[in-house]
């Protein structure tokens, strides 16, 4: 796209642009496809794509809206991350395993998306199976942080966050079971949001931790993940942990006020391990809140120490049942050679996944096998309700809280590959959420710099009571009124890096 | 020394519902291999279980059929192992809490021998709600083995009883009892050779008068009351005499081999998987209010029970009669059809489980497929009722109507079956009889009372068989009497 500012849009922004035809979905797409393949085959963030079925809705698009019947975001290029199955695309989930697979139907959220005039730009990169914190671990490559090449864009989401960050889409979806959204949305300096566990359906979306997964928007501002949530949001009968609840709109509360607002800060989220940096950028966004009229209270979660341990034992029991399917037998990889049955279930997902999907395949067998279930899976279950009773007592003191999204900025490929517990400690500020089942989400809130590089965009996380996603959309969306961290975009250097 | 058997019985019902209990996939049996097997059956990655509310309903219907506990919160929860026919790798079961907890059934334990019949209090320990696996298809093509994913997903409830059954007679009565009382209540249609009703028997023995259970081996996958009395009586003396030899009991699951009548072992205990259960992230846990259980047993027929209890009273049948009238829904609609239609009761009952149940056994057909329907017996009966044909005449024409040959009264007429009561034509018939008989009228009179019965046959022949005999004795009386 010549026009950069086309590209650093807003979705409000495109829709009346598109909807008073000074530009058509077509052309927009298109300038979108450009951008695509002009930077993709560096950062890779973009796994799969599709010209002639993006382009095609993109036609339907501009019909429907000639035909004065658009919704608000038909005609805009969506980018969606490959956990969502698409009817007619390959499915991958970033894994070997699914590498062949192309769905037969459509995730609740696609057919959302579909309902509603949006364009399919193509499916993002992923951590496999969604595990991981850099992106790393997907088989068909790392990404790059569109901020700084060297670096990853965080994980699981992290092709879905390149390619928000880097303009190549006009907003994507992401998936958050520990902080997938969140502290890829906190590298590569975008709004992000998790909803409360429920609110949207995951019907379609593969599974990796059936009761942590959530879906959610990955956007430049807050508003526009709002216009994102009316799409996505929205009670299904085909997922029985979705919500009933009455379609809500999450713009309706955007331009209120905040004074008033209480905001607690949680003693343990600026403790030790929290890189000083980062502690300084949210110091600062808490001044601009205070500015705002917002009233400060000091906190305490004290099990939030506890919520890796709770979740590398329960997220990997779900994740050890749910990829059981992956078998060889129906779809997927199948090893070309085996003796017998054992044997080809074994080759085959010996070859189909990586490292660490083996490794959180066998820490969940672990962990539910007979002897071990109950001092493991049970008293992590029990922690669990423990962590989600440390946020109820928070709520009766303050209206969101607020810290980092994550305990650094984004660091360099490679350097924690080898080191799990380095990577699990990413999530450590966002876990805890999935657990108690509260929504989440990352603003853009200033940049820290870096010891051999750029200044890299911070994240300021702002946790809300369940069902809250109205009042913590405002809640940033007025710091988005003040400053405008969200507007800024990388200069993407041209070619290899 | 003498040895007691120990039986106890986990039995699949496939629930009667429209669609698989997590899908809305069809659970219709015989369709070409694959063609009901949608996105969930397949497990595609992405998809999600929703609980079919239909094999909810059957459950509590159950449970409230056997006067169980029914579970205010139960859970699903997942059994984690790897088969080719169960596509995601485990199997939605129920496991810590099932949907229906404890209750009873009793069981009418037949005369065998010198044994009379008894009846029995079987405790049923639980009822859990889940899924049936697919299929393994061998042979279908060369060197290859297939996967019809048809059945998976089918509704199951597996109903379990304690080691209350000391014999396979016992067993067996318990099996048949179920399997009537699922079909009465209209959970399971009770067809054996679909698989709709499947048995695995766990058989253990121990000295008599002993109260600690021996090591058990389970009988898997019994499909019919035969093989079960069968499989339980070999492995009941395979058990003892491996005892008695010295031998110790493995625990194992083994298979019943009807060519040969032998049970083997197919895979020891030991080897057995740990299944890894865990509560399914993907389904809430199932509540049932005291208003959902109001609303099934508003939707629940008359049990055996009580409507074994209501014949006794209402038609003053015998408990036998009314024991057997309620042993089938059939067999008691099939009654209660003929007395709306104007048959008496124990006539009716009669005929239902002599003529016709012989006729039916005899030919191995269902009552549903019986050639004789409820209305046309009522009338065949009132036609013995009103005097038209003797008992003898009706069979004839229960033959010609199962033979198709048309109706009651066609048949009769056709067949020139009514019977003469016409007391001018009979006495004319007598006086004849008594005529040419005079020697054994007066052996009668002489006072040999066989002579009598003698002139009754004379004068039935005379009649074609059409005489009515009550009315041929009473004239018969009155003559030799004047």
């Amino acid at each position: 796209m010549a026009n950069n500012e086309l590209s650093n849009g807003s979705l409000k922004g495109y829709a009346q642009l598109l909807q008073s035809k000074q530009i058509s979905s077509l052309e927009l797409t298109q300038a979108f496809l450009q951008r695509i393949k002009q930077y993709n085959p560096c950062i890779n963030a973009y796994i799969a794509l599709d010209e002639d079925k993006t382009l095609a809705q993109a036609r339907a698009a501009d019909a429907r809206i000639a035909a004065g019947s658009a919704a608000p975001l038909t005609g805009i290029p969506i980018a969606q991350k490959d956990i969502f199955c698409a009817e007619g695309w390959p499915t991958t989930c970033g894994s070997k395993m699914l590498a062949n697979f192309v769905a037969p139907y459509d995730a609740h959220v696609i057919s959302q998306f579909n309902a509603a005039g949006a364009v399919n730009l193509g499916k993002t990169n992923m951590d496999e199976f969604a595990m991981g914190s850099s992106n790393e671990t997907s088989y068909f490559g790392g990404v790059k942080n569109p901020w700084s090449y060297d670096r990853v864009p965080g994980g699981s989401s992290g092709g879905s966050a390149a390619a928000v960050a880097a303009r190549l889409c006009a907003a994507a979806t992401g998936t958050d079971t520990g902080g997938s959204i969140r502290q890829p949305a906190s590298l590569c300096g975008f709004t992000g949001l998790k909803p409360t566990y429920g609110v949207v359906s995951r019907f379609g979306m593969i599974a990796f931790a059936s009761s942590l997964d959530q879906a959610g928007p990955m956007a430049k501002s807050a508003e526009d993940c709002a216009l994102m949530m009316n799409v996505m949001a929205g009670f299904d009968e085909r997922d029985s942990t979705s919500l009933d609840r009455a379609k809500e709109d999450y713009c309706r509360d955007l331009a209120k006020p905040l004074a008033g607002l209480k905001i607690g800060l949680p003693k343990e989220f600026f403790a030790e391990g929290l890189s000083a940096e980062v502690g300084q950028v949210i110091e600062n966004a808490i001044a601009e809140y205070k500015k705002l009229g917002a009233e400060i209270v000091n906190i305490s979660l004290p099990n939030t120490g506890l919520s890796i341990p709770v979740y590398y034992v329960l997220a990997p029991a779900e994740a050890s049942s749910n990829l059981s399917r992956y078998d060889g037998v129906r779809y997927g990889h199948r090893a070309a050679e085996y003796t017998d049955l054992m044997d080809m279930y074994c080759k085959s997902r010996a070859e189909g996944f990586g490292a660490e999907v083996k490794r959180r395949i066998l820490i969940g067998t672990y962990v539910l096998s007979a002897g071990y279930y109950d001092a493991y899976y049970l008293k992590a279950q029990q922690i669990r309700r423990l962590i989600a009773q440390d946020f109820v007592e928070a709520f009766k003191q303050c209206d969101v809280i607020m810290g980092p999204a994550a305990p650094s900025t984004a660091f360099k490929a490679g350097e924690k590959v080898d080191d799990p517990v380095a990577m699990y400690l990413q999530d450590i500020y966002t876990i805890s959420t999935n657990l108690a089942g509260l929504p989440g989400m990352s603003v853009p809130a200033g940049f820290a710099p870096s010891q051999d590089g750029p200044a890299l965009p911070v994240g300021l996380q702002i946790i809300g009571n369940y069902f809250d996603e109205a009042r913590m959309l405002n809640v940033a969306h007025q710091y988005q009124q003040v400053t405008d961290w969200h507007t800024l975009a990388p200069n993407l250097p041209e070619g290899k890096a | 020394m003498e040895w007691e058997v120990v039986i106890g019985l986990e039995t699949h019902t496939q629930l009667q519902t429209v669609s698989k209990i997590f899908s809305g996939a069809s659970v219709k049996y015989g369709a070409e291999p694959n063609t009901q097997a949608c996105e969930v059956s397949l497990a595609l990655p992405g998809v999600l279980p929703v609980l079919n509310k239909q094999a909810v309903h059957c459950a509590i219907k159950f449970g409230l059929a056997i006067n169980a506990e029914i579970a205010p919160r139960s859970v699903f929860a997942r059994k984690n192992y790897f088969y080719p026919d169960l596509p995601k790798g485990y199997q939605i079961s129920q496991f810590e809490l099932p949907v229906v907890g404890k209750g009873a059934i009793t069981i009418q334990v037949p005369a065998a021998g010198k044994q009379s019949a008894y009846e029995k209090v079987v405790n049923i320990t639980r009822a859990h709600l889940e899924e049936d696996a697919g299929k393994s298809v061998h042979g279908a093509v060369e060197g290859m083995s297939g996967i019809d994913l048809n059945r998976a997903g089918t509704p199951l409830l597996e109903i379990v009883t304690e080691p209350d059954m000391r014999s396979a007679a016992e067993a067996v009565a318990y099996a048949k009892k179920l399997h009537e009382l699922v079909q009465w209540i209209g959970i399971c249609d009770g067809n054996m050779q679909e698989g709709s009703f499947r048995c695995d028997v766990n058989v253990s023995v121990r000295p008599k008068g002993s109260d600690k259970l021996g090591t058990r081996r389970e009988i898997k996958n019994l499909n019919s009351f035969k093989f079960m009395t069968q499989a339980i009586e070999y492995e009941t003396r395979w058990q003892i005499e491996t005892l008695e030899d010295g031998g110790k009991i493995q625990q194992a699951t083994v298979l019943f081999n009807p060519d040969t009548g032998e049970t083997r072992a197919m895979r020891s205990k030991e080897e057995a998987n740990d299944y890894r259960y865990f509560p399914d992230p993907d389904l809430l846990p199932l509540v049932i209010s005291e208003q959902d259980k109001a609303r099934v047993q508003a939707d629940m027929p008359e049990l055996p029970a009580a409507m074994k209890a209501r014949l006794e009273a209402k038609f003053a049948l015998s408990s036998y009669d009314a024991s057997s009238l309620t042993a089938s829904r059939e067999l008691a609609d099939y009654f209660m059809a003929a007395i709306d239609a104007g048959a008496e009761p124990k006539q009716t009952a009669n005929w239902v489980m002599g003529s016709l149940s012989a006729k039916l056994n005899s030919e191995d057909k269902d009552l549903s497929s019986s050639p004789i329907s409820a209305q046309q017996l009522a009338q065949l009966l009132k036609r013995i009722s009103d005097g038209t044909i003797s008992n003898n005449a009706a069979k004839q024409v229960f033959d010609a109507m199962w033979q198709g040959e048309g109706e009651v009264d066609s048949i009769i007429a056709a067949k020139g079956l009514k019977q003469e009561s016409d007391s001018g034509a009979i006495e004319a018939i007598i006086d004849e009889v008594l005529a040419a008989n005079a020697a054994m009228v007066e052996e009668f009179k002489a006072g040999k009372e066989k002579a009598f019965n003698a002139l009754v046959g004379q004068a039935m022949k005379a009649s074609k068989g059409k005489a009515n005999p009550a009315q041929v004795n009473d004239i018969l009386k009155k003559k030799l009497q004047a």
